[in-house]
């Protein structure tokens, strides 16, 4: 690894590798992240490497990040052509060489979308309303090698930056409208403002990739996938502010992400880019790597701190703010990952750039994780201002299984439901507000007629108050006591009183808890009675759920005309439920049914009754 | 038993006197916390001992009874949720006999859940042993824990 | 020193003061459960909450936490925050049914029902108790283990501890199990029946307004708060 000791040494390197770079060889990008993990692209990899021995002076294996579309793992692009594969086995890799060989095209492992072929990655449904200025390098980089990320030209925006006034950065930032990508939709460069304004010896800033919320893993792809990116912004900032030791506090349940972020700071260092007198301009500036403990509440930022610094993760009142008197006393600005990874785009591009991306209050673009009943799941990077109609429908391609979708979810378990004839929302802070939920970090949560959502605010509850800290009486019994009372729905056992006493609980939770977790834990409850106030009252006046979802109020029975006595579901139940000789009409024993469903799904006689 | 010689000291020079990575080190090494590590760690770092068990208990990562053989972990995240992580849960709960957070009384299984390990578009999501199985059903998890069960040692 | 305006009374405050400390320093009685003088401030009883600002984007924030600034604008006892305050006092009541302290406050505040199950447990997780220990006592023997609906207040590993000295600090200072409730009908949630204060009667005929001496509006002082125009509109009537 060479070590830079100037900037001019920079160019120089730059200049050879983008040289080097060959672009006459095919390479098969192979995503690797950890959804291609668990799909099995690893046994993908390993024939293909198999299939490539002996053409490797024609074609190279990439292992990169995660493409984005995970429905679809595990996939390939193919460069230069960007033909895209999908969910690929290890027996294609043979077919898939020859193909590249002779200039073919394997017609059964590309997309298909209603009877359409599509060969190519930009004409791709999925991938062609996206605008992927923060993902879509990430079919071109080894995420362990810094020099990938140097040939797409990495760290340019740092050369610039450092020639720039630690003002000007901000200023450029204000002008961008950048706002925080955690969730509050807070301006970033205000944010930075305030904090380098803090006369101090020490600063410090923060990188927040806890992603607490549930079916959100945007953060997720661009670490695993591009970590020098969210480097390279850490730097910038921290030569804004003023800081000149940064952390990257990441989820433990991110292990690949720890490793690569461990890995690239490790090279970055070794390059000159972080250290002493980074590139010979008298700036200092380290990053260590942290990793969280499993507890959600520790996205907040005073919480954060407090877990960096070893103690229980309880939040602080605000004022005063972390920029003011943050770890270990010191002023501290923390951002998101994907805030982070704006940052060197902005420096690169301008701020002008930037701000003609999105509307007129939110710009640039956002990543969405697009998951649930949607037949389309991955992650998608869209301008502002796109609508949910063309995210869910247009992008997702709607439902996979024909069944009719209900509502998006945003914002995890601080945000709120939409309902499908709102869906020509667009896309930004204040509308989604308006509707009653928020941005969030990037979650969207797609559901169908199948989805209980009496029992998805219910599911949100018995998240929230099992990772509330505790501290305050608002949040810590107002969770609980919610819970109680949407059980109570569930089971049928709630009265009239039920949605009132619900509401008015929200209300003082919402107004009196101490930190985000719990001003936000009663929006899934709030956004839910607003849309779906009908599913309720079923539940409380009919004692029923329209959805077929809670277990209470649903019957698995067995038809006793149409039942043959097979005993496949009998031998199948795991709570050993059902009774019955052979040949004989079998019986469940409604006091053990579980109601998993599996007598359902396995009977070929079409003899079990699923009973709402 | 107690932690090895040295092992703190070493941990303490990678990370520096920050309470959580030495407890996620020693973890990660010994499976889970017990009574007399907590102490060691309480004595080695001067910090009173209800700061370390306060810290230990406040955070889902950190086990303070020693793991069964083979853990699995059920993604209960939204999308994995949606998709009927709960139904996986409810399964597992009823063929291993235990609830979430608990292990076999023959120390062979540990079933916990997690709130999202992020592979929301492939869920339900299924950790077994650090190997990740997706679009799991309740079908396919029985199958996986009978196979195995009837594993021997 | 940062001007504030309390309950329609502007006073200099001294740098570093936080709205309770000045709320005392006038003689205007916000309730708490987790302060104590003579300990750290905690901010989680939720109890002391006021209401700042005087547009329409007000807030409810903790009384005992807040630093005061320059030109803050505070009512201790409007409508949304008497509203909460029951409401925070219904949850801890649900959870503690025994704690005179708790009941006393009830009739204080004219909680008529208590709609959650009780709970019958001991603790309210103030936290009193472990300040008391560490700061007072200088033996940090207790604190908060687990979270959320697992919070509890204990020893390490739940067993006796060499820190503990016996010295029954924290028993003096918890407000659940100092004064047991031994009212006539102790099975009963709520009894209404030990503190016949004032109520707040003013509230149900003006809006957004307290008067601490009882005076329902009369003598003035807070005539002149933005919300109260409807006061002198009504007078008029």
């Amino acid at each position: 690894m060479i070590k830079l000791h100037s900037i001019k040494e920079f160019e120089e390197l730059s200049k050879k590798i983008i040289e080097n770079h060959d672009s006459k060889k095919h390479i098969i990008s192979l995503s690797s992240g950890t959804c291609g993990h668990a799909s099995g692209s690893i046994k993908v990899e390993d024939a293909l490497k198999q299939a490539i021995n002996g053409y490797e002076d024609v074609i190279d294996l990439k292992l990169t990040g995660c493409h984005g579309f995970c429905a679809a793992e595990p996939n390939i692009i193919i460069f230069p052509e960007k033909i895209f594969y999908k969910n690929l086995k290890p027996e294609d890799a043979p077919n898939i060489i020859q193909s590249i060989l002779k200039g073919e095209i394997i017609d059964n492992l590309v997309i298909s979308e209603n009877g359409t072929k599509y060969n190519h990655v930009n004409e791709i449904p999925f991938y062609k309303l996206q605008k992927r200025i923060l993902t879509g390098n990430n079919p071109l980089i080894d995420p362990t090698n810094i020099e990938d990320y140097i040939a797409i030209g990495g760290y340019k925006a740092l050369v610039k930056a450092l020639s720039m006034h630690p003002q000007e950065i901000t200023e450029e930032i204000k002008k961008s409208g950048l706002r925080g990508r955690g969730g509050a939709g807070f301006p970033t460069g205000i944010k930075w403002e305030i904090a380098s304004k803090q006369k101090s010896d020490v600063k410090y800033i923060i990188c927040n990739a806890d992603e607490g919320d549930p079916g959100a893993y945007m953060d997720r792809n661009l670490l695993e996938g591009n970590p020098q990116l969210i480097i390279e912004g850490m730097i910038i900032g921290a030569y804004a502010i003023g800081a000149n030791k940064g952390w990257v506090y990441v989820r433990d349940e991110y292990p690949l992400a720890v490793e690569n972020v461990t890995i690239n700071i490790k090279q970055a260092r070794e390059m000159g880019f972080l250290g002493k007198n980074i590139l010979n301009t008298g700036f200092d500036f380290d990053i260590e790597i942290t990793r969280g403990a499993g507890a959600f509440v520790c996205g907040e930022e005073t919480a954060l701190i407090h877990s960096i610094e070893g103690k229980r993760g309880n939040p602080s009142q605000r004022p005063p703010f972390p920029a003011q008197i943050g770890l270990f006393g010191k002023p501290t600005n923390i951002n998101n990952v994907e805030t982070w990874a704006n940052v060197p785009k902005i420096i690169e591009n301008g701020a002008d750039w930037y701000a003609n991306i999105g509307t007129e209050t939110s710009k640039g673009t956002k990543i969405f994780s697009l998951v649930g009943k949607v037949k389309n799941t991955g992650l998608v990077e869209v301008p502002m201002g796109i609508t949910i109609q063309e995210i869910v429908y247009d992008i997702g391609c709607g439902t996979p299984n024909g069944k009719i979708i209900k509502a998006i979810q945003t914002g995890g378990p601080s945000g709120g439901c939409i309902p499908q004839d709102h869906f020509n929302l667009p896309i930004d802070y204040e509308s989604l507000k308006q509707a009653g939920s928020i941005m969030g970090s990037g979650g969207m949560i797609v559901m169908d007629e199948d989805t209980c959502m009496v029992d998805f605010a219910r599911y949100f509850t018995n998240f929230l108050q099992a990772e509330s800290c505790g501290k305050c009486s608002s949040c810590r019994e107002g969770t609980q006591r919610m819970f109680e009372i949407l059980t109570d729905i569930t089971e049928g056992k709630a009265n009239d009183a039920s949605i009132e006493l619900l509401e008015e609980l929200a209300y003082v939770i919402k107004e009196t808890s101490l930190c985000g977790l719990g001003q936000t834990a009663p929006n899934p409850v709030l956004s839910t009675i607003k849309y779906f106030k009908k599913e309720y009252i079923a539940h409380i006046k009919d004692k029923k759920c329209p959805a077929g979802v809670c277990r209470a109020l649903i019957l698995y029975k067995v038809d006793q005309e149409k039942c043959t006595g097979c005993g496949v579901c009998k031998i199948n139940c795991p709570e050993g439920a059902i009774i019955g000789e052979l040949k004989q009409p079998h019986l469940i024993n409604q006091d053990k049914c579980i109601k998993c469903g599996i007598c359902w799904d396995n009977c070929k006689f079409d003899s079990i009754i699923h009973e709402i | 038993m107690s932690i090895e010689e040295g092992f703190i000291d070493k941990s303490i020079k990678k990370h520096g006197n920050f309470l959580i990575p030495i407890l996620q080190d020693i973890q990660e090494n010994y499976k889970y916390l017990s009574e007399e590590f907590l102490i060691q760690v309480a004595e080695k770092l001067q910090i009173p001992l209800i700061d370390v068990y306060g810290v230990a208990t406040f955070y889902q990562s950190f086990s303070l009874v020693p793991k069964g053989e083979h853990i699995i972990i059920v993604c209960l995240g939204t999308a994995c949720y949606i998709r009927g992580g709960k139904k996986i849960v409810d399964v597992l709960t009823s063929e291993l006999d235990i609830e979430p957070g608990e292990t076999t009384e023959d120390k062979k299984f540990s079933l916990e859940t997690v709130n999202c390990l992020g592979c929301c578009a492939i869920g339900p999501i299924v950790l077994i042993d650090g190997e990740y199985y997706g679009e799991m059903t309740p079908q396919k998890i029985i199958k996986l824990i009978k196979t195995l069960k009837r594993e021997k040692k | 020193m940062p001007k504030i305006k309390i309950d329609g009374i502007e006073f200099d405050c001294p740098e570093h003061w936080t709205i309770l400390d000045a709320a005392k320093f006038l003689g205007i009685n916000i309730p708490t459960l987790c302060y104590h003088e003579g300990l750290s401030v905690w901010g989680g009883c939720r109890l002391c909450i006021v209401e700042i600002g005087d547009d329409e984007n007000t807030k409810l924030v903790s009384s005992c936490t807040f630093p005061v600034q320059e030109g803050l604008f505070i009512r201790t006892a409007s409508q949304k925050v008497i509203k909460a305050r029951k409401m925070i006092l219904e949850l801890l009541i649900a959870q503690n049914p025994t704690s005179k302290v708790l009941q006393d406050l009830a009739s204080k505040f004219g909680l008529k029902q208590i709609r959650f199950k009780p709970k019958w447990e001991s603790c309210i997780y103030c936290g009193l108790c472990i300040r008391m220990c560490e700061e007072q006592m200088m033996a940090k023997a207790i604190g908060f283990v687990n979270r959320g609906n697992k919070l509890k207040i204990t020893t390490p590993f739940d067993k006796n501890s060499e820190d503990c000295r016996r010295c029954g600090g924290c028993m003096y200072i918890c407000p659940a199990c100092t004064l047991r409730c031994e009212g006539s009908h102790p099975e009963s949630v709520l009894c209404n029946g030990c503190y016949n204060a004032l109520q707040p009667t003013c509230l149900d005929v003006y809006d957004n307004y307290t008067c601490w001496m009882g005076l329902k509006g009369d003598c003035g002082t807070c005539v002149n708060t933005l919300s109260n125009q409807k006061i002198n509109h009504k007078k008029e009537l």
